[in-house]
């Protein structure tokens, strides 16, 4: 099942596999709202209606539970079916779209509700006060770290919860979650699925027989996403679905299974694993929050899971504190804890350009990045730019970002004017992955290493010289500082080997640290050696063992063809180099594995260790028939047979008792902007998405309400093979530019004869924040869909494109609003109601009086789609 | 030349007299082309690298001479890739070799209508002191009372192209600096 993703297109050579898997008899469906590449050489193609796939998926969880399709003793074995809720759960079966617990105030979810029934209750990340150490969080202090969302905390495992709930194997009782599921989407019926979706029944009922005759025992259906799953107000629910899905239908953790994210950049899962993101630390380590992570031991009390592997957060914390502040970090001292910034709520990208409108933030450091065409309502990021005092563009070329003072759109607009802006920019050339070493981590969460082949020329610089040396130079000037503020950076470790004529720092080091060192400074090999005493150092607990007996592990290149299928000696993967996670779900609860056509991992009853394919993701030696004592806690905790480790209760989750801000089930709320009412709930939209409300950033009015039909087509965003995202990578590049030489628009025949838009000619599409320009191509393989009794019509657009490059083009950004997913703080670029019309779009501060047109006939106001 | 090499020669006659009855391979080809050879079988050396696009991951040798690269292909013994590449992959040396690159810094002053030569050195102290100054001017030692020692002077965009090294470096150090608004592509 590849939903949410154009993975022929986007992904062309790990597409691969999915042809092998084809010629072998695997049956391929593509469910999206266009027919791509990917569709043409699929088994089915579903035609979806963007921003609809929660009731997609919800309909074929509902089709598996009313036909008892589901894979029954992995469910009751490893999945949370059995589990008790609290009598105070009240789902959105009672309270007409929304949970229990929803502060309509303050557009907030108290999560206490959610909870399982069973003794003593352990609260959410980031969300316990002890007593002993402080008074409970304030009501208003608990809004502030619910609103910091970080979601990404649960990178690599769930939230806290009951270790040690009340069950029920029978799954009977009324208030088991697998009752719970059942009564929850039992009213996504095939015919609600075709009424809100567009996809007929018929083809609905051909893709629930499929996946389902594909799962169980002897056989096991993968999901494949993107971003057309993420990018949306309820993105990390959509994913949710697939998860409940994937888990009642047994595929999780076992070979051909699971639910794979294909990442649209060379290690952009390594910049979450080891991130440059607001909200966590490496290792996916909270970042510490002004309420409730006062100190060291509130912190480790708040973020630390009772059973587990997230039970060693002190292990994990203080080895990273260790690596950051060395022989400064003192039990004493709470080994620097108090050096760490601290979160007052969400401070993600988005929030930070509404601070640099404002000229709060001053300061902004571009590393390969351009969100002057790259983010979500570019004119915004734009804006924001000009009024900074400086700004650091880091790239290979003069991209958007970097020349926006001298030529960007409100120049022509008349917005801006160069004189006038303040913004001093300082353009740095970047070196290539040609001239530098270190490693990527790619979509499977393995690290590569790639090897400098020459040295940069000129001032080309990796951003590991540029970091490294910035640091340097700041802290020379701060050298002797009495300041206490600057203790922080004084303290820093900050000694990396530099060697050649420019002074490049040694990546190989920069691995040694991130990997960890013993107290004797000989390298770690494994998480499981880190210590919470300061005898540790450890940079990414999760990349501990990539540089094992000082080896670097990404870089091994046994080929693929002298090895098993698994090719565990081609790179590292993160964690403890195992391939597929929870893989030992892909055996049976005594440890055999569920059928011999399946087997990955295996208990070895004479060895006493898990043995096969893959390494196994459990404890070595730990015994299926093992079973914990009521007093064991963390890893010792864990159940022979609880193949989910880094989950609290060793489970997965078909409902999540904590760690969503926006729900334990899934639900489908219509998109921050739709042409129609939610035909399944009273509550139009995620009643908790985040809303940034600007003057910049006008939403439309949605569903029933007035003035919707002045944006009756549903736009959605994608990439073509031939680009790489906002183009900084590709617009300047003569064969890339060639091949696809200009930025257009997909729309069926039916909407061009509508709108009288001529094939190859231009069309002007507009929303409440910009209007765009683009080349018309009119394809049958834009379908219109037939919704709530209407016809919808889409429109695609590619948008890779900005002014500057060999190929020019405006951006599809410009039309984006910020409506952002409450977890992970992700704008909505996947379904936007917009108008489309023939011809071009007006030059000057005409573009502006178009846009402003607009907004009066469709009555937009400041108060306009912002209701809860 | 013999009357028989020139007969040879002619790519009709090897059309009809060889295997190659289209006249798209063997007999088209020409003494010139039989006397190249490709660039990567004279490179001083081959070296390891990795896709900088999309993050499957593809494998790449990179070809160097004289030192500079000079090509660029798939590795064969990748087991993600098998030696193939995508047209973004296969791209990768203009990308990395291209006019479109810049090698020297460059500086627009405020309210500047042009940009203006800088020196790499100049550049860095120019930008350590503005560190220095926004991250003073942002410092928030505490919000309502509670402690928070963080700046919200600076911010920085970017990383899901960099290298695992790099991120490390840059959050550490923008995490000492008090710094939070550090984000990149993954929140995008």
């Amino acid at each position: 099942m590849i939903q949410g993703s154009n993975m022929a297109e986007c992904h062309p050579v790990g597409f691969q596999w999915v042809m092998e898997a084809k010629a072998r008899g695997a049956t391929v469906i593509h469910v999206d709202p266009r027919f791509t590449r990917t569709s043409a050489v699929a088994d089915l193609h579903v035609p979806i209606r963007a921003g609809a796939d929660i009731a997609f998926l919800g309909g074929i969880i509902n089709y598996a539970l009313s036909n008892e399709k589901y894979f029954r003793d992995y469910v009751v074995a490893y999945t949370n079916a059995a589990t008790i809720l609290t009598e105070d759960y009240a789902d959105t079966e009672d309270l007409g779209g929304v949970f229990s617990g929803f502060d309509r105030e303050h557009r907030l979810y108290d999560m206490e509700s959610w909870r399982y029934q069973g003794g003593a209750v352990r609260p959410a990340v980031g969300e316990r006060s002890p007593a002993e150490t402080r008074a409970p969080l304030t009501a208003a202090e608990m809004r502030k770290v619910r609103r910091s969302g970080r979601g990404e905390a649960h990178g690599s495992g769930g939230a806290a919860a009951h270790p040690d709930p009340d069950t029920d194997e029978t799954l009977t009782h009324p208030r088991c979650v697998f009752q719970v599921l059942k009564r929850h989407f039992a009213r996504y019926t095939p015919e609600q699925v075709a009424e809100v979706t567009g996809v007929p029944a018929e083809t609905f009922r051909q893709v629930c027989e499929q996946v389902t005759a594909n799962s169980g025992r002897d056989r096991t259906t993968a999901f494949v996403y993107s971003v057309g799953w993420t990018q949306h107000t309820v993105g990390v629910q959509y994913i949710r679905t697939a998860a409940i899905l994937q888990a009642l239908l047994g595929n999780m953790g076992r070979p051909g299974g699971g639910i794979m994210a294909l990442r649209g950049h060379a290690s952009i899962q390594g910049s979450t694993d080891i991130p440059t993101l607001f909200d966590i630390l490496p290792g996916y380590l909270p970042m510490p929050h002004a309420h409730g992570n006062e100190d060291l031991e509130t912190y480790i009390a708040a973020e630390t899971v009772a059973k587990g592997f997230w039970a060693n957060t002190r292990e994990y914390m203080v080895s990273l504190l260790k690596s950051y502040w060395g022989d400064a970090a003192t039990a004493e001292n709470d080994f620097c804890y108090d050096y760490l910034p601290r979160l007052t709520g969400s401070h993600s990208t988005y929030e930070t350009v509404l601070a640099q409108v404002a000229g709060e933030c001053k300061g902004y450091f571009l590393f390969g990045q351009n969100p002057a065409v790259g983010s979500a309502n570019a004119k915004l990021q734009r804006l924001g730019m000009a009024n900074l005092d400086w700004l650091v563009v880091r790239d290979f070329t003069l991209i958007e970002s970097a020349t926006f003072w001298q030529d960007g759109p409100e120049i022509e607009t008349g917005e801006l004017r160069t004189a006038d802006i303040g913004t001093e920019v300082f353009f740095l050339p970047a070196a290539a992955h040609t001239e530098k070493d270190g490693s990527f981590t790619n979509t499977q969460r393995m690290l590569q290493w790639h090897h400098t082949a020459v040295e940069p020329s000129g001032d080309a610089r990796s951003d590991l010289w540029f970091a490294y040396h910035l640091g340097r130079r700041i802290r020379a000037k701060l050298a002797g500082s009495g300041d206490e503020t600057d203790r922080p950076i004084l303290d820093l470790t900050w000694d990396y080997p530099v060697a050649g004529p420019l002074a490049e720092p040694a990546a190989d080091a920069v691995l040694a640290e991130i990997n960890g060192w013993d107290s004797d400074g000989k390298p770690l090999s494994s998480y499981t050696q880190l210590a919470a005493d300061g005898s540790t150092a450890c940079g990414c607990w999760i990349y501990c063992g990539a540089r094992a007996d000082g080896v670097n592990q990404p870089a091994r290149r046994k080929p693929g063809r002298e090895q098993n299928w698994v090719a565990n000696e081609w790179g590292w993967a993160w964690p403890a180099n195992r391939r597929i996670l929870y893989n030992r779900a892909s055996a049976d609860p005594d440890g055999k594995p569920w059928s011999e056509r399946k087997a990955l991992v295996w208990w070895d009853a004479d060895k006493k260790r898990w043995t096969g394919h893959d390494n196994p993701d459990f404890i070595a030696d730990r015994e299926p028939s093992y079973r914990p004592g009521k007093d064991a806690t963390g890893v010792a905790a864990i159940s022979g047979a609880d193949p989910f480790i880094m989950q609290a209760d060793g489970k997965a989750w078909l409902f999540a008792p904590a760690g969503l801000a926006d729900g334990p089930l899934p639900v489908h709320y219509e998109p921050q902007e739709s042409p129609f009412p939610n035909l399944l709930y009273d509550q139009q939209h995620n009643p908790v998405r985040e809303i940034l409300a600007s003057p910049r950033n006008r939403y439309q009015p949605s569903g029933g309400q007035r003035g919707s039909a002045v944006f009756p087509y549903v736009a959605t965003t994608y990439r073509l093979t031939e680009h790489h995202t906002a183009g900084g990578m590709s617009r300047f590049l003569p064969y890339l530019a060639e091949l696809q030489p200009a930025f257009f628009c997909e729309v069926s025949p039916e909407l061009a004869a509508e709108r009288g838009l001529e094939h190859a000619g231009w069309a002007t599409i507009v929303t409440a924040r910009n209007a765009i320009e683009a080349r018309v191509l009119v394809t049958e393989r834009m379908r219109p869909v037939r919704v709530a009794g209407q016809v919808l019509h889409q429109v695609g657009l590619p948008y890779h494109w900005g002014p500057n490059g060999l190929t020019a083009g405006d951006a599809a950004n410009e039309l984006a609003h910020l409506s952002l997913d409450p977890n992970v703080h992700i704008q909505e670029v996947k379904a936007l109601a917009c108008d489309i019309r023939p011809g071009r779009r007006p030059r000057g501060p005409a573009l502006l009086d178009l846009v402003r047109s607009y907004q009066r006939r469709a009555g937009i106001t400041a108060k306009t789609g912002t209701e809860a | 030349m013999g009357v028989r090499t020139w007969i040879e020669g002619w790519p009709v006659y090897r059309q009809f007299s060889g295997d190659d009855g289209l006249g798209r391979g063997a007999a088209a080809k020409s003494r010139v082309t039989a006397g190249l050879a490709p660039r990567t079988r004279t490179a001083d050396k081959v070296v390891k690298s990795v896709c900088p696009y999309c993050a499957v991951g593809c494998g790449q040798n990179v070809y160097v001479s004289g030192g500079e690269v000079t090509q660029i292909e798939g590795d064969p013994d990748s087991p993600v890739s098998r030696g193939r590449l995508c047209p973004k992959g296969s791209a990768s040396l203009q990308l990395t070799t291209g006019p479109q690159r810049r090698h020297r810094v460059l500086y627009r002053r405020p309210h500047g209508t042009g940009w203006e030569p800088l020196d790499l050195d100049t550049a860095m102290d120019m930008i350590a002191d503005r560190v220095i100054a926004a991250r003073r001017q942002g410092w928030q030692d505490e919000v309502d009372g509670a402690l928070t020692r963080r700046t919200m002077g600076i911010a920085s965009l970017g990383g899901a192209t960099l290298d695992n090294e790099e991120n490390y470096l840059i959050k550490k150090l923008f995490t000492a600096l008090g710094a939070i608004q550090i984000e990149n592509q993954a929140r995008i």
